[in-house]
């Protein structure tokens, strides 16, 4: 095939699920955030993002410093298959634990939120500019 | 589509912080509900949340996101306080009523607090929303 698809929108569309996953659990925190002994989670954005990518991804769009450690087995390259991401899913270290062990800090939680629904953003107008010159290379207007 | 899951948990969410203010309602109208009787005094009532996982949610990995839910009510074990009011048309024969054991404060706090919590769940659900409209125009 001349043109994989894939291939052409790069990081942003393994970018794109990744952050939709980190909106899950960011929201599965807040939901919680009175439930004794709930531990909150988070997504280790880096290394989800150096796994989907793969060693092997486009040059110019790979993420550096890939460690390959872990399960390298079923982290192929591009591989985002929803248990992939499992993972790279920590437990937040919790500043001021309470006495019910709970480890939700709602400011905390709602701040991520924010910033990853604005880098969510930022990654749909990356992935529409990448569509938009596709769309002008196949009108050729 | 695995982007609705954030509706499903922000509305359990949303349900069990009603249910709490259900409950906070229910002990701040029920604060001077006197009784002559200390088995039958109104005993203040809390919910107890869980963390649902994956049940309500199956077909995503292991441990795909979660939920909350109201495992039960439970009511407060601290004992009625003794009133005596000799005049009090409910009070024993001992002249003594009984008021319920709800701390009007600390149903206040706990309605701040389920206020603000819900609060929290109906921004993550808009912008959501907000997010999965922008991915529909994607390429418009």
């Amino acid at each position: 095939m001349i043109l994989d698809l894939d291939k052409f929108l790069g990081v942003h569309a393994n970018a794109l699920k990744l952050h939709e996953r980190r909106t899950e659990l960011l929201a599965n925190n807040l939901a919680n955030a009175d439930t004794p002994g709930f531990k909150a989670r988070d997504l280790d954005f880096r290394s989800a993002m150096a796994a989907a990518t793969g060693p092997a991804a486009n040059a110019g769009q790979q993420v550096t410093h890939y460690a390959g450690q872990g399960d390298s087995g079923n982290l192929q390259s591009g591989d985002l298959s929803p248990g992939s991401t499992e993972a790279f899913i920590k437990y937040r270290t919790p500043l001021a634990p309470s006495l019910d062990g709970n480890t939700v800090d709602a400011q905390l939680e709602q701040s991520a939120f924010a910033e990853n629904a604005v880098r969510y953003q930022a990654t749909l107008s990356l992935l529409s500019t990448q569509i938009r010159t596709l769309m002008t290379a196949i009108t050729g207007q | 589509m695995s982007s609705f899951k954030v509706f499903d948990i922000a509305g359990s969410g949303m349900a069990a912080q009603s249910v709490r203010l259900n409950t906070v309602a229910s002990n701040l109208a029920n604060a001077e509900s006197v009784s002559g009787d200390p088995k039958l005094a109104y005993r203040a009532k809390h919910p107890v949340f869980e963390a649902v996982r994956a049940n309500i949610l199956a077909g995503h990995g292991k441990d795909a996101g979660s939920a909350v839910r109201v495992k039960g009510v439970v009511e407060s074990d601290k004992a009625p306080e003794a009133r005596y009011e000799p005049g009090n048309p409910l009070a024993n024969a001992e002249g003594y009523i009984y008021a319920p054991n709800v701390n009007v404060v600390e149903e206040m706090v706990d309605m701040i607090s389920a206020s603000r919590a819900y609060q929290n769940n109906v921004e993550v659900m808009n912008t959501s929303k907000e997010l999965l409209l922008a991915t529909l125009r994607l390429g418009q």
